[in-house]
């Protein structure tokens, strides 16, 4: 089973995010869940999103306090809430940023990678709205879902236009991240 | 079987289910974290999906007041509420018991005010235990929907003619999107009959509901509730199985099982804790661990019977309450368990554990700890009961 933690401020998309990770990973053949931390949510605040990934039928039904991978969609989070706590020594966090990993100082034995999504949505979406473009990094980092199936659970929740460039946009940011792997 | 599913929220599988259970009524005022299946509900309608009058209401009291007076019409009707509102609801609850009215709800299980908190436990429907409605409990979003059709066939018995509860955690599953089937029109219709109750009422043929009883009658009211409950304890075990047989799935009738015919240590939980608890004793078997679960899903009626049969190996039963009643320091599985007990053979140390209040997490952690410290027992160290999980500052 794979855990994963996505941080981001109320209204960024967060949920959304794991909602369309868990439709594309069961689409790919695994099995998922995805939920949200339950807050009362409030635009700007900080707040978290999980997604279970498994082979087998997903029963664990806690909060994920050891994740693989931590996606955090707004770096300034990263002054405000320990976006690192629990992640494996062997995980991956994923933070949208033009900075570099290394301007980061996290206490964590994770591997910290960067990507500029916010560049990438406004380029392809128009929107500094980056909770696809995310997914799509996540799909390229992880190697765990295939971004097509990303591409199509995305395309199905926004038919058009929107979701033909947010397409575009989780495939630009799966090439960088691939490319890294 | 995986080709069937979908991943949707647990809400929508809820709401989807009762669409194909086709009820003539709906009646609910929305209410955290109950919202989003109303919501659905409501679009249903709109969108004209389902060939039902949805009433929109200014509170719940008014909510199961329509529904009564639609159900003693003859319509199948449906609501679905939580906490603050269930409890809004509590007179009116006895009412729709006591003139056998099948009405269905879905109750989101949440916590009660005051703190004022919109996270899961399970007070808001323990507290109604008494007020005559069946009770079930479901584990995962495919049995909160799966149950809808079971409770429908259930209340509408016409050996039974009592109001049910399908209760589901608010938010750990009202709000999680996981692959589930989501129920088949045509099986549905196979399995439910339409609802045609002999009483109805009619204005070419009048009749009173609920007319006053006087001293005279007013136990044989009472008794006949029982007995209808009775009859409810028989025939969970029995639709459950007809469901099993028209869709393939089946989460036990009264009680399920897990990991328990050679357990030592019994956990006994109701709702979406049974996951973590049934993850949990995998970890602890592949150590060696004897332990195992027993799942109550009907809590009313209860299984005395089962149950006992059930436990009559074990050597610890530890049960999880998401409720409790203060002043006893006990939730109320574990107060039932002790007095289903007492009248048998059986002296099985029941160790009471209350976790998961207002939204608080209950990670294996949680459970292995619980675990331990009931072993304290075999070592004479005994805590019958308390709130398990509490902050360190304040333990």
């Amino acid at each position: 089973m794979k855990e994963i933690r996505i941080h981001g401020r109320g209204g960024q998309g967060s949920v959304t995010a794991a909602e369309l990770l868990a439709v594309a990973a069961f689409e790919d053949g695994k099995y998922s869940q995805a939920f949200p931390a339950f807050g009362v949510e409030r635009r700007g605040a900080p707040v978290m999103a999980f997604v279970r990934l498994s082979d087998k039928p997903i029963r664990l039904r806690s909060q994920i306090y050891e994740p693989d991978y931590v996606i955090v969609q707004d770096a300034t989070l990263v002054d405000v809430v320990d976006v690192a706590r629990g992640a494996k020594p062997d995980g991956i966090i994923l933070i949208n940023t033009e900075k570099k990993p290394e301007s980061f100082k996290l206490e964590t034995k994770a591997a910290i990678k960067t990507l500029d999504a916010t560049r990438l949505a406004i380029d392809n979406i128009g929107k500094p709205i980056v909770n696809t473009t995310l997914i799509g990094a996540f799909a390229g980092v992880s190697g765990l879902i295939n971004p097509e199936s990303i591409k199509s659970a995305v395309m199905e929740r926004f038919p058009g236009k929107v979701g033909e460039n947010n397409a575009k946009a989780i495939q630009a940011a799966y090439d960088i991240m691939e490319a890294q792997r | 079987m995986r080709r069937r599913m979908v991943v949707v929220e647990g809400s929508y599988a809820v709401a989807h289910a009762v669409k194909v259970c086709k009820p003539h009524v709906i009646s609910a005022y929305p209410i955290t974290p109950q919202t989003h299946i109303v919501e659905d509900l409501s679009q249903f309608v709109a969108d004209g999906d389902m060939n039902c009058e949805y009433m929109n209401v200014e509170s719940e009291f008014s909510a199961i007041s329509a529904l009564i007076g639609a159900s003693a019409a003859g319509a199948r009707t449906y609501s679905s509420t939580t906490s603050q509102g269930l409890a809004l609801m509590h007179e009116a609850l006895f009412n729709a018991s006591g003139m056998r009215l099948p009405i269905v709800m879905t109750v989101v299980n949440r916590a009660l005010s005051a703190p004022i908190n919109i996270w899961n436990d399970q007070q808001d429907s323990i507290s109604q235990r008494d007020t005559g409605w069946i009770q079930l409990y479901a584990e995962d979003v495919q049995e909160s929907a799966d149950m809808l059709p079971q409770v429908y066939k259930l209340a509408e018995d016409e050996e039974i003619l009592l109001p049910a509860m399908a209760c589901m955690d608010g938010f750990i599953l009202s709000h999680v999107y996981e692959p589930v089937i989501l129920l088949e029109q045509s099986l549905t219709d196979e399995f439910l009959p339409p609802y045609s109750p002999e009483f109805t009422l009619d204005t070419k043929n009048p009749v009173s509901f609920g007319a006053l009883a006087d001293p005279s009658t007013y136990t044989e009211f009472r008794y006949k509730q029982e007995k209808a409950m009775g009859v409810a304890l028989e025939k969970i075990e029995e639709i459950a199985k007809e469901f099993k047989d028209v869709y393939g799935r089946y989460y036990g009738g009264l009680i399920d099982e897990y990991a328990l015919d050679d357990a030592e240590i019994v956990i006994m939980a109701m709702g979406s804790v049974i996951g973590t608890v049934k993850d949990t004793i995998d970890e602890l078997r592949s150590e060696g661990e004897p332990v195992g679960l027993l799942k109550v899903r009907s809590f009313r009626p209860f299984p005395v019977d089962a149950i006992r049969s059930a436990l009559k190996n074990a050597k610890i039963v530890i049960t999880i309450d998401k409720n409790i009643s203060i002043g006893k320091n006990e939730g109320a599985l574990c107060t039932e368990v002790k007095a289903c007990l007492y009248n048998t053979d059986l002296r099985i140390p029941v160790i009471g554990v209350m976790l998961g209040f207002g939204g608080r997490d209950i990670p294996m952690s949680t459970i292995k700890k619980v675990i331990n410290k009931a072993k304290l027992v075999e070592k004479g160290i005994y805590v019958e009961s308390e709130i398990a999980d509490l902050r360190e500052d304040m333990a």
